[in-house]
């Protein structure tokens, strides 16, 4: 659906985007994740066509972002950064207006204007005025704007940012949800929501693609060997740590923090080896309480960290790049 | 033609949903009421002492009452449109909405043209303002009705001309103080020109007081109504419009 080569988009000072490549497939909900200044803004500007690139070539739908930046108009929806609200207006009469700026036609307007205010959950306050919404609304409403006539594409720039918690989550689902008939690029710097809304994910730093690849991939890139954190009630933790080592399959125990009572340990397993079962029935034979076995994946934090940082010491021209995005 | 007018029905809306349309409002009908006002007393006693020394004939009312007051309303005109058209795409720039019209498929020129006729809309409720009072000569006397229509006419070139040119300085900025101080400053200046020609006879004087909007406006407010001048509104307004749309346009590309 959405296909980049070679993108490069340079402002006055700076590059804000260096020669970056990457395809999304029909239906998949791609996370863009960069720290803040990284170019993801300007990358999602260029596929709106609000923004020409410097070089390279950019195709949303089947559709060249300038020579047919009037088709991939109709394919997409974008939400800014900031949700391009107008205060003074309602909210159904804002959606109505952004419906007929999308040529929708106007005899499903109406219709259309109800579905997705029950559906981002605004059906309650559609007749509010929106200077007067929370945050969390405002995104909503944001949100409701973007898929109003149902693009293929929905291009969603930091969706969450300034949201609770709880409102943060809502928006996580409801973009899940939209997720099978929608191809979704959304960009944060947040990366459990990429862990928990993203099938695939694009790390930029500096205007460079550092990575690309799923979730479950790069989850498991940092790692080939099992590593489990083992915390045991009631026992010495020598005496433990002695049988531990003693299990089939383990390379190394490392102890952990032992507090009231119980002893912790990270128990690293050689390759090819499935050491967890193994571990609790040690445990329970010897007599000991097992309060908790758990595996450490690497953490997407740490990983993106180390992409991010590696990528840092090979180009450190590329320093002053910071602070990309930011139109005139 | 759809977009156009749904651009245009949104800037009108924002103009009533704020304080803008009646602060705008009451101030000319303020202003021009005061004109009226003393346009009429002074024309109703000159008329009585005329009479009184029982010189000469009637007095028309179109030429010692309205025409003076379409000239009082172009020039008030020129100090409050700038108000109307400092928003325009200052404000869609500093809040992001230009984001949205940006990335919808619709052309930059049914952006301009929608918001100038939006903005046009909201001129025209100021000039009803300044109609009622022309009516009440209606009810009181009876003058000429076509130089009134002519007058108008006369006043909505004018304004619509002024708009371009506040649009296309609006699409330059994102902050409206500017977009309205630099309008109004370059409206004066239109202005003014017209007063090289008072104390220079050389060609080039006599140019740049033809660029004056204000010597255009003269003719319509006595009921003429000179292609010459007609020419002259529509290109300024062609202008403004065009390069409004270059520099929307322009904002890609400048980025």
């Amino acid at each position: 659906m959405i296909k980049v080569e070679g993108l490069t988009k340079r402002y006055a000072r700076h590059v804000a985007v260096k020669n970056i490549s990457f395809e999304v497939g029909k239906g998949e909900i791609v996370g863009f994740l960069g720290k803040n200044g990284a170019g993801k803004t300007t990358t999602m500007r260029v596929l709106t066509c609000f923004l020409p690139p410097t070089a390279g070539k950019a195709t949303v739908a089947g559709f060249d972002v300038i020579e047919q930046s009037f088709d991939v108009k109709k394919n997409i929806g974008y939400l800014p950064e900031t949700p391009p609200l107008y205060p003074e207006m309602e909210i159904d009469t804002y959606l109505t207006f952004v419906a007929k700026l999308k040529n929708l036609p106007s005899a499903d307007i109406q219709k259309r204007v109800d579905e997705v205010c029950d559906r981002t959950g605004i059906a309650d306050v559609k007749h509010k005025i929106i200077g007067k919404l929370s945050k969390g609304y405002r995104q909503r409403v944001g949100i409701a704007q973007a898929i109003i006539h149902n693009p293929p594409v929905l291009i969603l720039d930091e969706p969450t940012s300034g949201l609770d918690p709880e409102q943060q989550q809502q928006a996580r689902q409801l973009i899940a949800s939209l997720s099978g008939d929608h191809t979704i690029i959304l960009s944060t710097h947040i990366l459990s929501e990429v862990e928990q809304s993203c099938s695939n994910v694009i790390i930029i730093n500096n205007g460079e693609i550092v990575a690309v690849d799923s979730v479950a991939n790069l989850h498991r890139r940092g790692r080939s060997t099992e590593v489990v954190s083992i915390e045991v009630a009631g026992a010495d933790s020598l005496a433990v740590r002695q049988k531990l080592e003693e299990v089939a399959g383990v390379a190394r125990v490392v102890s952990k923090d032992s507090r009231d009572g119980t002893v912790g340990f990270e128990v690293e397993g050689m390759e090819n080896f499935f050491v967890r079962p193994d571990l609790a029935r040690a445990v329970v034979n010897s007599g000991w309480n097992l309060v908790e076995l758990r595996a450490l994946g690497e953490s997407l934090e740490e990983i993106f960290l180390e992409l991010t940082k590696s990528e840092k010491k090979t180009a450190p021209a590329a320093e002053g790049a910071e602070g990309a995005s930011v139109t005139q | 033609m759809r977009n156009i007018l749904t651009i245009c029905r949104k800037e009108i809306r924002a103009y009533f949903a704020s304080p803008i349309a009646y602060l705008l409002m009451a101030l000319f009908g303020l202003i021009f009421g005061f004109f009226f006002y003393s346009a009429t007393a002074y024309f109703v006693l000159e008329g009585t002492r005329q009479q009184m020394m029982g010189q000469g004939g009637a007095m028309s009312v179109n030429e010692f009452v309205i025409a003076p007051l379409f000239g009082n309303a172009s020039v008030v005109g020129l100090f409050l449109i700038p108000l109307i058209s400092m928003r325009l795409f200052a404000e869609e720039k500093r809040t992001g909405t230009i984001e949205l019209l940006m990335t919808s498929p619709i052309h930059d020129w049914e952006i301009v043209l929608g918001k100038w006729l939006g903005a046009m809309t909201m001129y025209i409720c100021m000039l009803a303002i300044a109609a009622l009072n022309i009516l009440l000569l209606f009810a009181w006397g009876s003058p000429d009705w076509r130089p009134v229509l002519t007058g108008f006419l006369g006043l909505l070139l004018q304004g619509g001309c002024v708009l371009a040119i506040g649009t296309f300085i609006s699409t330059t900025t994102k902050n409206q103080i500017i977009a309205g101080a630099a309008t109004f400053s370059i409206c004066l200046l239109l202005w003014v020109l017209s007063w090289v020609s008072s104390y220079n006879e050389a060609g080039w004087a006599q140019a740049v007081a033809y660029c004056s909007i204000l010597t255009h406006f003269e003719p319509f407010s006595k009921g003429i109504v000179d292609t010459k001048d007609l020419i002259f509104y529509c290109s300024a307004i062609f202008l403004g419009l065009f390069l409004s749309v270059r520099s929307l346009e322009s904002l890609r590309w400048r980025a």
